[in-house]
């Protein structure tokens, strides 16, 4: 049973959610509405083809001309779950999502726990062990990984034979890393863990009491955040290691200027971006009400 | 004396890394001087060459000077990225600070709008709006459209940060003294408040430089950066496919090493930046 708090997150977020959807499906849809080559038919460009046929063929088409009438359409599609038709791969754009996102979504979890397992722990070490020097070696691995881009990771990753998806954790290590490192050390330096200190508790009750429950708002966005993160190098990776997932769908639909496509993709991974962030925020009010009410 | 009291300030590390910066941006800026050849001029007697005392660094498949193409490819990145910057970090200040500034109904828009904005994973945005626009247009526009679409679409972050400084300087002394004088409107945004927030500003600007530079690199590598001939570390980054040549040819990894060189002494800066801000 979900408290009161825990509700008022929940419709906060799903309204939040609708909005996104709403207005990134009316901003897909001018784009598209906007975009090169809308309302060209290449069936006109058929010499056999009577004045009568072209005619039919744009009468076909005018409805979409009225910007008006071209949004009810698209969201009325939207609504049933009809996210339009490639034109370059003459395939529903469902179809293809259908296909590919299972693929990217288990890359996804696998990156994304790699790296925010990786992040958390060595900035926790970096943290709780405050021995000088005893951060350079992991500040050194994450400032390298965060001056490589992810296509370059994707590469290294392919000579080596390592599955695309653990790229991806290497992505996300270090920006978990450092903003952790830095919110568990100042959480560690606040005065109520050095009142903690002085009262005798034990490391390991002062570390999840007193420091982790404090930065557990923030944790949590970091998850949310690593989840777009890893949705951006999806694409490189992807398309380096020739995976068949949503980011090599999405650098197809790029190369041939395929805007339906990509504006749904696009739309759909903020969505999912979202219902991430999202879910970290409302497991946060179930499991900490306290911060939770605080926060807001 | 005073150049040692500034290096004390900033640190060896940081300075290490300025100098570095500054001799690359010269390099790039002399490549007229300093390379043989230029980045287009192909030698067809000399394709996939080693390297050698005429071409430091070999020749690509189209036997061009790599040593040339990594000069003027980095004065494409190292130059147009502080553009980029440049463009997102006033755009950021403008619309962020101006929501801090007005507050209210405004500034809850605004935010509403950067989250909004945030939620899009960047490299998918990037994709849609370059795919929107011509990808077969001539190698400078290329350049032009890809860091205008970096430096309009990066404004978001660096909008919510400014924002949120505004807002703890709109309720400033200094501030309330100034409105006390009579000073308001676009005068004291401009002349009292945005001064004020340059620390932040220039933060955002050295954060903002290397986020572009590796953006670049990556849309280069996919194909949807600078136009062929001209170069850029994103384009030059795409022979790395052939592993096989790679592995033979290890100076191919020139760009890569400087790429990397590159961002993390900007990393390095931007610690220093950071520290300055906060």
């Amino acid at each position: 049973m979900l408290a009161g708090l825990t509700w008022k997150v929940f419709l906060r977020q799903a309204r939040r959610i609708l909005l996104t959807a709403l207005i990134g499906g009316l901003l897909g849809a001018t784009l598209v509405r906007l975009g090169p080559g809308f309302g060209v038919d290449e069936r006109e460009l058929d010499t056999r083809l009577s004045q009568e046929s072209r005619q039919a063929i744009r009468s076909e088409r005018a409805a979409d001309n009225n910007i008006g009438m071209f949004y009810v359409r698209y969201l009325k599609g939207l609504a049933k779950g009809d996210l339009g038709f490639s034109r370059s791969l003459n395939r529903p754009v469902t179809e293809l999502l259908r296909e590919r996102l299972p693929l990217t979504l288990g890359s996804l979890g696998y990156g994304v726990l790699g790296g925010v397992s990786i992040g958390l722990a060595l900035a926790l070490a970096s943290a709780c062990w405050r021995v000088p020097g005893s951060n350079i070696a992991p500040a050194m691995l994450a400032g390298a990984c965060l001056a490589v881009p992810a296509a370059v990771i994707a590469l290294l990753f392919l000579w080596m034979n390592v599955p695309g998806r653990w790229a991806i954790a290497l992505v996300v290590f270090p920006h978990v890393y450092r903003y952790a490192k830095n919110l568990l050390v100042a959480t560690y330096q606040s005065p109520h863990v050095l009142a903690a200190q002085a009262k005798g508790l034990s490391n390991a009750r002062i570390l999840f009491a007193h420091v982790f429950a404090p930065a557990a708002p923030q944790l949590a966005a970091l998850v949310g955040i690593s989840v777009s993160l890893a949705f951006g190098a999806s694409i490189p990776i992807e398309v380096i290691s020739d995976t068949p997932g949503v980011g090599q769908l999405a650098w197809k639909a790029a190369l041939d200027r395929d805007l339906p496509l990509l504006v749904n993709i696009t739309v759909l991974v903020a969505l999912m971006t979202l219902v991430a962030n999202s879910l970290a925020d409302i497991a946060l009010a179930a499991w900490r009400p306290d911060v939770t009410r605080e926060a807001a | 004396m005073k150049v040692r009291v500034r290096i004390q300030q900033i640190g060896i590390a940081q300075t290490v890394a300025l100098v570095l910066l500054a001799l690359v941006a010269l390099a790039s800026l002399a490549a007229g001087w300093i390379a043989p050849s230029s980045y287009a001029e192909q030698f067809r007697d000399s394709i996939s060459a080693p390297p050698s005392a005429r071409f430091l660094l070999g020749t690509d498949d189209l036997g061009r000077d790599r040593f040339a193409r990594l000069l003027y490819g980095t004065r494409v990145s190292l130059l147009l990225a502080p553009a980029a910057a440049l463009l997102s970090t006033l755009l950021a200040a403008l619309i962020g600070g101006l929501a801090g500034y007005l507050g209210g109904r405004w500034e809850r828009y605004v935010t509403s709008g950067i989250d909004l904005f945030l939620s899009l994973p960047w490299l998918f945005l990037l994709l849609a709006a370059r795919a929107l626009l011509p990808l077969n247009t001539s190698p400078i526009t290329s350049v032009a459209i890809t860091f205008l679409l970096l430096g309009c679409l990066g404004w978001a972050t660096p909008a919510r940060i400014i924002r949120a400084g505004t807002r703890m300087l709109v309720h400033a002394d200094f501030l309330t003294q100034a409105r006390a004088g009579g000073i308001s409107g676009f005068r004291l945004f401009w002349r009292h408040l945005l001064p004020n927030l340059r620390p932040i500003l220039l933060a955002q600007f050295w954060i903002s430089v290397p986020v572009f530079i590796l953006s670049e690199a990556n849309l280069g590598l996919l194909g949807l950066g600078v136009s062929e001939p001209l170069p850029s570390w994103g384009s030059m980054l795409r022979e790395l496919e052939n592993y096989a040549a790679v592995l033979q040819n290890p100076w191919m990894l020139a760009p890569v090493v400087l790429l990397v060189v590159v961002v993390g002494c900007l990393q390095v800066v931007l610690r220093t930046e950071e520290r300055i801000a906060c």
